[in-house]
């Protein structure tokens, strides 16, 4: 059997429960998500939100209550995000810490260092970025060159991270970074570790990158001498690549990526009535967002049995991308000025914009491509 | 639920056992023939099969539409060597009608289309405003020849023998969704043995020096095609799932789903692994067309993509965009 199998999950009674709540919450904050908020939906960062999602117990739900988790589910956590994402709603100042830092300080973390940082998460006043590319590293991303140095009591961190989303908005990051030279050009993959670096920290440079929207979304990091100590090294020194990819499975979990373009269909709906080819293309697309739903479930529901679905999770990305890429895409086809309304007209061409970057963040269609085809044996 | 995943599990082996022992491209190269393949349906019969999915009072063995989608699946891996699953539907359909089974193949007749080796059929089974309708004997009327080239006749018109009102969850199109069900979830066999060949193939084949496999611009293409394989497993087997919980009446959505990706993946991995295989693909030697034209008839059958997303779209747009998400989360 040369493919993967998704096994069908149930979203168990106290999970559903959970989907009123966030329902009622989100209509009310919802009024005022702008076109241009849902387009960006969990690029989009607002720290107010993120605390008021944080005081009602939706950040960190599945941690122990120890660091303020909620120890609750994968499931219900889920629910959660899906209901965050259906909406548009802005929730990049809390996404990264709940979905992938938070969740590596806690099986990786020194006691210190979770005790630290994973409350202020849970409590939606610690934002994060993540620090993987570098302008000579993208998918070839075990390349990058950015060096963390030995030096008495931590390290001296020199190089530039780029296109690291809202990294100039956050307050930590976590780097890979090369803490000891490749034994060889193959082995690349050694002598990588993974730090906690304060993004305020002196000799770090954070330079806004003007994105295709004229937006400040993302951001180029420059390292000049930035000292770490050694309390911030997360995991094992020289172990970065392996806990990176690690980390990786769950950032590519998740239901943000067959989400993101979700909101516009549901804006689109009501003038779409009037457009006689609609019927067809909306039953296609909602055959595949059903399906996509399910399939993202399979994976929630591994995470939950504590497996690492790294391959599923790229097979639900790479398809999933597919899908809320051609979302504007078909919609506008059946739009029309003058009929269809301004707010909808703007948010398609937001997305229209913003879609480009659904295949190229958290690994581009190319690369997770060639997960699925290792999987399948050709590699 | 683990006493059932267990009877079903022991059940799938069976019959993948048999298939695997009994069935293979000759099977399906003679029922192309017009041979029927007698010794596999006496297997079949033998196992209870054919009447499986009828209650167990009613002398089946009261299988589910989730265990039935799922053995349809291990049926379209191995190309359907033998009808089967319209055979179940028929059988389900005259229980649920009140109308005493009856032994031998049944045909299946959805919306008048042809009926799959309908002139060995002892009776052919159809439904028409809520209410099953049974025709005895075969069906012998022949019409254009299907992809597949495998035998299919009409039903000469003519008065039913028996007549059954239709319990409320089967619904007045049960036939068509019961039909859809069977095509997703066997077009989901089908592209997982299609995929197979082709993964095979590729990793065996050597141009330039290598395994064209090795070459980026397959792998892709192969990657593409293992996503739209795994989708229309989930969204069969979702189907099959809903059927059990809500009646194929209420299980609408998922059905309509399930046909639509089945649809759209069937000529989208058809495509890949013929593309894959060149030109040995494109002969009558070979095996893959054996399972792809199987799969360009089975995504027609029951109503091709653009019938059921009609049906999708025009109940969201009926709907509206409040009751859009809400909706997707019940289902």
């Amino acid at each position: 059997m040369a493919g993967l199998r998704f096994e069908l999950r149930d979203i168990p009674p106290e999970a559903e429960a959970l989907r009123a709540e966030l329902r009622g919450f989100l209509a009310e904050a919802g009024r005022a998500f702008s076109p241009r908020v849902r387009a960006y939906s969990w690029m989009g960062f607002d720290r107010d939100f993120s605390r008021e999602v944080g005081r009602r117990g939706w950040i960190g739900m599945t941690w122990p209550k120890a660091y303020g988790g909620g120890e609750r589910t994968a499931l219900e956590r889920y629910v959660v995000l899906e209901e965050m994402l259906a909406v548009g709603a802005p929730v990049g100042a809390h996404w990264i810490g709940d979905r992938q830092s938070g969740p590596l300080i806690l099986r990786l973390g020194t006691e210190e260092q979770r005790r630290e940082f994973l409350p202020r998460i849970v409590a939606g006043e610690l934002a994060f970025a993540i620090g993987l590319s570098e302008p000579d590293s993208g998918s070839d991303l075990a390349s990058l060159r950015t060096r963390a140095e030995k030096v008495p009591g931590g390290w001296k961190i020199n190089g530039r991270k780029v296109w690291t989303t809202n990294a100039h908005k956050c307050d930590f990051m976590i780097a890979l970074l090369r803490t000891a030279p490749a034994p060889d050009p193959r082995q690349k993959h050694q002598g990588l570790s993974q730090f906690l670096v304060d993004c305020r920290s002196s000799g770090i440079t954070i330079r806004p990158i003007l994105d295709l929207l004229g937006e400040e979304g993302f951001n180029e990091i420059t390292f000049d001498d930035v000292f770490v100590p050694d309390s911030l090294l997360v995991g094992k020194e020289g172990n970065g690549w392996e806990q990176a990819t690690a980390e990786l499975a769950f950032e590519r979990a998740g239901p943000e990526r067959y989400l993101s373009s979700l909101p516009l269909l549901t804006a689109a709906l009501d003038d779409l009535r009037a457009e006689p080819a609609a019927p067809e293309a909306v039953g296609r697309l909602l055959a595949r967002a059903g399906t996509l739903r399910q399939m993202s479930l399979a994976v929630a529901g591994m995470l939950q049995d504590g497996k690492t679905p790294a391959r599923e999770a790229a097979l639900v990305k790479d398809a999933g991308n597919d899908y809320e890429q051609a979302l504007p895409e078909t919609l506008r086809d059946l739009m029309q000025p003058g009929r269809t309304p301004e707010e909808v007209l703007e948010m398609q061409r937001l997305m229209t914009m913003v879609a480009r970057s659904y295949s190229l963040r958290g690994g581009t269609r190319e690369i997770l491509r060639g997960i699925i085809a290792r999987q399948l044996g050709l590699r | 639920m683990s006493e059932t995943d267990d009877l079903r599990a022991i059940l799938l082996d069976q019959v993948e056992r048999l298939l695997a022992d009994k069935a293979g491209p000759d099977t399906l190269r003679a029922n192309e023939r017009g041979d029927w393949p007698a010794a596999l349906w006496a297997e079949a019969e033998a196992l209870g099969l054919p009447t499986a999915l009828a209650p167990e009072e009613k002398g089946g063995a009261g299988l589910g539409w989730g265990d039935a989608a799922a053995l349809w699946h291990v049926l379209g891996r191995h190309g359907a060597p033998i009808p089967l699953g319209e055979s179940m539907v028929a059988a389900a359909l005259l229980a649920a009608g009140g109308i005493a089974p009856r032994p031998g193949l049944l045909g299946l007749a959805v919306a008048g289309a042809p009926v799959p080796w309908g002139r060995r059929a002892a009776a052919v089974v159809m439904v028409s405003g809520g209410a099953v309708l049974l025709q005895p004997g075969p069906a012998t009327r022949q019409g254009l020849a299907p992809i597949s080239r495998e035998p299919a006749d009409r039903a000469a018109p003519g008065v039913p023998a028996e007549e059954g009102r239709l319990p409320e969850a089967f619904g007045p199109e049960a036939d068509l969704l019961a039909g859809a069900l069977l095509n997703a979830a066997r077009i989901a066999g089908a592209l997982e043995a299609v995929l197979d060949m082709t993964v095979d193939y590729a990793t065996t084949r050597t141009q330039f020096g290598r395994p064209i496999g090795g070459f980026q611009a397959v792998q892709q293409l192969l990657a593409r095609a293992a996503g739209e394989v795994a989708a229309v497993a989930v969204a069969a087997s979702h189907a099959g799932r809903a059927a059990d919980r809500h009646g194929l009446a209420g299980a609408g959505f998922e059905i309509a789903s399930a046909k639509v990706v089945a649809g759209e993946a069937a000529g989208t991995v058809a495509a890949i692994a013929h593309q894959v295989h060149a030109a040995i693909g494109f002969t009558d030697e070979h095996a893959l067309h054996l399972y792809t034209r199987r799969l360009w008839d089975w995504r027609d059958g029951c109503g091709a993509e653009r019938v059921w997303a009609r049906r999708l779209g025009q109940a969201a747009l009926e709907r509206g965009g409040a009751a859009l998400w809400p909706d997707l989360t019940a289902r």
